[in-house]
């Protein structure tokens, strides 16, 4: 985090040597600025759309209803095993918008630094930007910076927007459930919301605990392709699947039942959540997806999604039924039938 | 050995209930000591399973919520101070004095941050020699060798910025107290695990001998909590008396001395308030005088603060197991997660919040 910049990586790093961290000047609009994201964001972002320093991306999409999302990330630390607020940043709008079937195409990138932010951050952060849209086939076509004093805010923070186009004849909505539906879960639970905790301040310890941060676009064209009438799919952030689920069975009127046994969790983020007294199924994921599939397409479903990197553990967690409309439950390990309620707020580590 | 998934093996807790139901002759109310070992109990749906003969009702052993509303008060009137870094374990944040509660102490400026260990809160002080770094010590004897520490830490440092807020309750006074009420219906208790854990089990010897009950340390997973269940059960049964150790593999009878040391050195035994409850005799632990320096209500002069609580919450019922939650008419309309009118809502241990999470007082 604290290395120098990586200057072999800028095209022309002579101006930026005059400075080590991020100045107000660099968000003034004047020369400074100039510089800076010439020399500094570009290079990172290359698009035909970008290159033209316009006020505006002009883009030429094809036809099909378009699904737009946005996200801002503020996430503290900025660093975190597995990933950082760059990558996440732009896996979390890719997402979003592909979570409806779309093709997500296009994203805009806001950033607001903080004056005195190391420039190496800020660079380390715009290549695990650059690393992320690639590998999602996702083009950064607008963008802007701003910078703010000291203190008025932490270090960084990015808004991404991103547009997909929806392909016609899918129409996928969480008010479609029905009963005899299989709830879908791409792969371990709680990951990433785990790994920022164990290097918050105040509560690091020790633990191999990584990010699961991905963009899932090219997991959900494979679920399309065996399983267009998928009912929904999402990507259970912040509030964890139980979040999720609990919108689905009020949004559809229908009840879902987990089994606890088939919840994928990794042992070292059980461990973690135990030592915490966390749930897993509240804490944040930041690439994984639940799709809400017809239970006779389930194992091929399934079977598709586990040919891919970001589906290898996909498993049925469970089903729609007509019991209970509203309310998610889970049968324990022991056959018990418990309630998986809506979280209230936070997760906060117990006492003891 | 993994300590969980054998812990939830469902073939050895399908064991262990099939023998509880060889063995129940006749009704009998257990209670489970520890806030922990409800929110298992709930979470694992092990109420559920157990025969109708056996009520399990709800114990004190949840320290968020027996902290008394007059301790919250006196550290939000710490942690509003321009000069605190005011910390507190997490679940602590949300619990609401008589007007405030810390999370909105923070958002209207205060310093308030979570810690998972106070030894963390004296590093801040370290970190911070101009700022007086303060820890709202709360909890068990699980929590008080480490709570303990953190004060041995700063007076072996000679550090003048730390100090904290001590509202330490004792288990065994406790189980006198509920054992001794004319209303008490207790029959057995399975004893908190992780408190045995440091304390050992002598001192439940007398208690288990004076009131001729069983007292069982017990752990917090399915299979523990079982087992826990049946030794109790079984002693019931033969009309026996007396301590056994279900928590063997980290209950020690003497329990673990360098921790009881620790304790001894910083803290002394002294009467507490508990929510709900009221004043118990010799029921917590305080500062030394000799390390006063390191109480927080004294060196920022909130001692005088005095509450009372709300009539409405029927949560020292709750606590002493005589009413369960969703006997209480505000349970899940008045008194929510998102509104407590009492910390047995508020904690994630709390009984009442356990009850609402997992099956808002009825199952589905």
């Amino acid at each position: 985090m604290n290395d120098s910049p990586d200057f072999d990586k800028m095209s022309c790093p002579m101006p930026l040597l005059d400075h080590d961290t991020v100045q107000l000047a660099h968000g003034a609009g004047g020369r400074l600025s100039a510089d800076f994201i010439e020399k500094l964001i570009l290079p990172r972002f290359r698009s035909a759309e970008l290159e033209k320093l316009e006020d505006q991306a002009v883009l030429d999409l094809p036809p099909g209803r378009l699904a737009f999302s946005t996200d801002t990330f503020v996430v503290s630390p900025i660093f975190f095993p597995g990933g950082d607020i760059g990558d996440l940043a732009v896996n979390g709008t890719i997402n979003d918008v592909a979570m409806s079937g779309a093709k997500p195409l296009a994203l805009s990138v806001g950033f607001v630094l903080e004056e005195g932010l190391p420039l190496a951050d800020f660079h380390r952060i715009l290549c695990s930007m650059e690393q992320a849209a690639k590998a999602a086939n996702v083009r950064i076509v607008t963008g802007d910076t701003k910078v703010v004093g000291k203190g008025h805010c932490d270090g960084i923070f990015i808004n991404t927007s991103g547009l997909g186009v929806i392909p016609d004849g899918l129409n996928l909505s969480a008010a479609s459930l029905v009963s005899g539906d299989a709830i879908i879960l791409s792969g371990t639970l709680a990951d990433h919301g785990m790994a920022v905790m164990t290097v918050r301040e105040g509560l690091s310890f020790q633990s191999t605990v990584t990010s699961d941060t991905a963009a899932l676009n090219g997991l959900i064209e494979v679920i399309l392709g065996v399983c267009p009438e998928v009912r929904t799919m999402r990507d259970p952030t912040r509030g964890g699947a139980a979040t999720s689920l609990n919108e689905f069975a009020v949004a559809s009127g229908v009840g879902i039942r987990l089994e606890d046994d088939q919840l994928p969790v990794r042992p070292d983020v059980m461990g973690a959540c135990e030592i915490l007294g966390i749930d897993p199924l509240y804490v944040a994921n930041e690439g994984k997806l639940i799709a809400v599939v017809p239970g006779e397409a389930a194992t091929r479903v399934v079977t598709a999604m586990r040919a891919h990197a970001l589906g290898a553990d996909a498993v049925v967690i469970g089903e729609v039924v007509s019991d209970h409309p509203g309310l998610v439950t889970l049968r324990t390990g022991l056959g018990a039938e418990r309630i998986v309620d809506m979280p209230v707020g936070e997760q906060l580590p117990r006492i003891c | 050995m993994k300590y969980l998934s054998e812990f939830r093996d469902p073939e050895l807790a399908r064991g262990l209930l099939d023998e509880i139901r060889r063995t129940i002759t006749r009704p009998w109310v257990i209670m489970e000591i520890c806030g922990g070992q409800t929110h298992s109990i709930m979470r694992h749906g092990i109420d559920q399973l157990l025969p109708d003969e056996i009520t399990l009702v709800h114990g004190p052993g949840c320290p968020v919520c027996v902290t008394p509303l007059e301790t919250i008060d006196r550290a939000l009137a710490v942690a509003r101070r321009e000069d605190v870094i005011f910390t507190s374990f997490g679940d602590m944040l949300r619990v609401p004095g008589s007007r405030d509660d810390l999370f909105r102490v923070k958002s209207r400026g205060g310093d308030v941050r979570m810690v998972y260990s106070p030894l963390e809160a004296v590093k801040l002080a370290r970190e911070n020699p101009d700022r007086e770094v303060v820890f709202l010590a709360v909890g068990f004897e699980t929590t008080a060798p480490g709570n303990a520490m953190a004060i041995k830490l700063a007076a072996a440092e000679g550090m003048e910025n730390f100090s904290e807020i001590v509202s330490h309750v004792l288990v065994p006074p406790a189980m006198e107290a509920i054992l001794a009420s004319p209303q008490n219906r207790v029959q057995g208790f399975l004893a908190a695990g992780h408190v045995c854990a440091i304390m050992g089990w002598q001192e439940y010897e007398p208690i288990a001998g004076r009131h001729r009950v069983p007292i069982v340390p017990t752990g917090f997973e399915p299979v523990d909590i079982l087992d826990g269940i049946l030794k109790t059960l079984r002693m019931l049964e033969r009309g026996e008396f007396g301590v056994e150790n279900q928590y063997q593999r980290a209950v020690r009878q003497q329990g673990n001395p360098a921790a009881r040391a620790v304790i001894d050195e910083v803290y002394q035994v002294c009467d507490r308030k508990w929510r709900g409850i009221g004043t118990i005799a010799g029921s917590g632990l305080a500062v030394r005088p000799e390390l006063a320096r390191y109480d927080a209500e004294l060196k920022f002069e909130v001692q005088d603060i005095r509450t009372e609580e709300p009539a409405q919450c029927i949560s020292g019922e709750i606590l002493q197991g005589l009413k369960k939650p969703n006997e209480c008419p505000a349970f899940g309309k008045e008194c929510t997660p998102q509104s407590p009118l009492g910390a047995t809502m508020v904690s994630s241990e709390g009984a009442c919040a356990a009850y609402f999470k997992y099956s808002r007082g009825n199952r589905p």
